[in-house]
């Protein structure tokens, strides 16, 4: 191909990387120049607010700051426990639906991803509703308090779950598909039983695809909002304003008034985020 | 697997289905529990939207009452000067426009990226793959003080624009083009002295159908889903999508006159249709998309 042939195919890619550059690369950076500065109240007090340059203080007060990694650490405990046992459940799922016919296995499918069909604020809108000791039938049934304060991870973990576990499955059952069903049949012939052959070649053929989902689900718990905020309408005195990092960031954007502030924890939080994630994806794959 | 069933082993089982009884009733009894999991809350849903709201607090939860749906829907389309519609119609404008013009923005790029060979492809291909670990609501407070500087706060745009740019979009596209668009039939259209744009809109374009269905597709439905970005930046009701108008509702339940729960409820349950109906008449294309991104 001529150089004009490829100069112009390189048009066509550019107004993505143009808008690229306006609505990721421009406002990190711009983030980052706002975390640069404080706004100080002059003299006394009582005059004007003004913005001052305050170098790397706002980081240096986030780095320090025992509320904020309270919220990271909150939610890093969650994924801990909430993650394996949403993948658990998917691949239980994916297992089972790839031990049965395609016929069978296309309808109770559909059933499993019936959650990811419901927009995430509606099935966390639906699930208070459930759990409410007023409304829903689950305290009638259970005579358990599903916004009790030591109860509240569990109920939003169950939450969670609910919504991921369909979606996750179909990575699974995909990545399933592609074994080569010799395998299964040779190992048959040697005798092995059904759940040998899910444990000794199944799990170990989706790896990556575990790997993977457990990636997208820690980064997706990592900034959960939406559920803890719904929570916060019903029990505010146990999630509190500071209960997730990104909670902690719109507070103190909108409450305090504290862009600045919020500006640099974003930015803290995005690179704990891609640390942990490249962590994850070493650790997991030097494994392998 | 029933082409291998008539093949019988030794001990008279068919091949594929050495399972015996028991663990054959395990397995449907897994699959029923996990489909009972999956199903009931959204059972447990449109029941209570046909309920009024005495019979929401004093019946069973999870079957009929006195069929109330008429009149909750009447309440929802009415409530506030019909707000309600409002809303449906923005969350379609955001999701409908934001991935149409996602989906172009994308296939364009993706066309760029898999089948020509300019300097800083191979950055460009890398920032793509790289973005897909910057979560969105990581994004969305710096997005807020740069649109807040612009202007842009508390307008469409502020929402819509976000939409037009998705590197996981750009990505899939990739993917599809290196599949469906082989380089010699744009090479007999060059040599036939098509130019490089009518290549794309009536070669490219037309072979990416299946392609272009799955980015629309993921993209609206990412986009119906949002709620962070509408709420960090718009203020007036008018312009909300229905994600942030239920949410309100909801916030206003026990203080408004009349109890809004019945309002909440029947108007989740409408917001899932859409959605619902959607995913279910093009799956063909987003379990394939879904797939496809869990290969990278």
């Amino acid at each position: 191909m001529s150089t004009v042939t490829q100069r112009k195919g390189a048009a066509f890619s550019a107004p993505f990387f143009i808008g690229f550059a306006c609505l990721f690369v421009i406002p990190l950076l711009y983030a980052v120049y706002q975390s640069l500065f404080t706004m100080r109240s002059s003299g006394l007090g009582i005059g004007p607010r003004q913005e001052v340059f305050t170098g790397f203080g706002n980081f240096a007060r986030g780095l320090s700051d025992s509320t904020f990694w309270a919220a990271v650490a909150r939610v890093s405990a969650f994924a801990v426990v909430q993650i394996p046992v949403m993948l658990a459940l998917s691949l239980a799922m994916a297992l089972l639906l790839d031990s049965v016919t395609k016929r069978v296995a296309h309808r109770y499918r559909l059933a499993f991803l019936v959650p990811y069909m419901i927009p995430g604020i509606v099935a966390a809108l639906m699930w208070m509703y459930i759990y409410s000791p007023r409304l829903g039938p689950l305290t009638d049934l259970t005579g358990i308090d599903f916004f009790a304060s030591e109860l509240v991870w569990v109920s939003m973990g169950n939450l969670l779950t609910w919504v991921g576990a369909g979606f996750n499955m179909l990575i699974v059952y995909g990545a399933l598909q592609a074994v080569p069903r010799e395998i299964f049949e040779a190992a048959r012939m040697d005798g092995a039983s059904e759940l040998r052959i899910a444990l000794s070649i199944k799990i170990p053929y989706v790896r990556s695809a575990l790997v993977l989902t457990g990636m997208l689900s820690i980064i997706h718990t990592l900034q959960i909002f939406n559920e803890p905020l719904l929570f916060r309408n019903v029990v505010p005195e146990v999630v509190t304003k500071d209960f997730t990092p990104i909670m902690m960031i719109y507070y103190e954007a909108f409450d305090s008034n504290d862009y600045n502030y919020a500006a640099a924890l974003s930015i803290i939080l995005a690179v704990i985020v891609g640390v942990i994630s490249m962590l994850f994806y070493r650790v997991t794959n030097r494994a392998q | 697997m029933s082409a291998v069933a008539s093949v019988r082993t030794l001990d008279g089982l068919p091949v594929g289905a050495t399972q015996s009884r028991t663990s054959q009733a395990l397995v449907l009894g897994g699959l029923g529990l996990f489909a009972l999991y999956s199903i009931a809350p959204v059972w447990w849903l449109i029941v209570s939207a046909t309920k009024s709201q005495s019979d929401m607090l004093y019946t069973n939860g999870l079957w009929f009452g006195e069929f109330n749906l008429v009149r909750n829907l009447e309440q929802v389309f009415t409530y506030g000067d019909g707000i309600f519609v409002r809303w449906v119609l923005n969350s379609f404008l955001y999701a409908g426009g934001g991935a149409a013009v996602c989906t172009l923005i994308s296939l364009a790029a993706g066309y760029s990226l898999s089948r020509f060979t300019f300097r800083g492809r191979g950055t460009g291909l890398a920032l793509v793959i790289g973005s897909f670990l910057i979560p969105s609501a990581m994004l969305t407070m710096p997005l807020y003080l740069l649109f807040a500087k612009l202007g842009l706060v508390d307008t469409v745009w502020a929402v819509l624009l976000p939409a037009f740019i998705s590197p996981f979009s750009v990505y899939l596209a990739k993917v599809y083009v290196d599949g469906a668009v082989p380089p010699e039939l744009l090479e007999a259209a060059r040599v036939d002295g098509a130019g490089e744009l009518r290549i794309f809109f009536q070669i490219v374009t037309r072979l990416m159908k299946t392609g272009a269905a799955t980015v629309f597709l993921l993209a609206f439905v990412g986009n119906w889903n949002g709620f962070y970005l509408p709420l960090t930046m718009l203020r007036g009701e008018d312009k909300w999508p229905l994600s942030l108008g239920l949410y309100a509702w909801n916030l206003q339940r026990t203080e408004a006159e009349t109890d809004l729960t019945a309002l909440v409820l029947t108007g989740s349950l409408l917001a899932i249709i859409p959605l619902a109906v959607f995913m279910i008449a093009m799956r063909r294309y987003w379990q394939s998309g879904v797939t496809l991104g869990s290969l990278k």
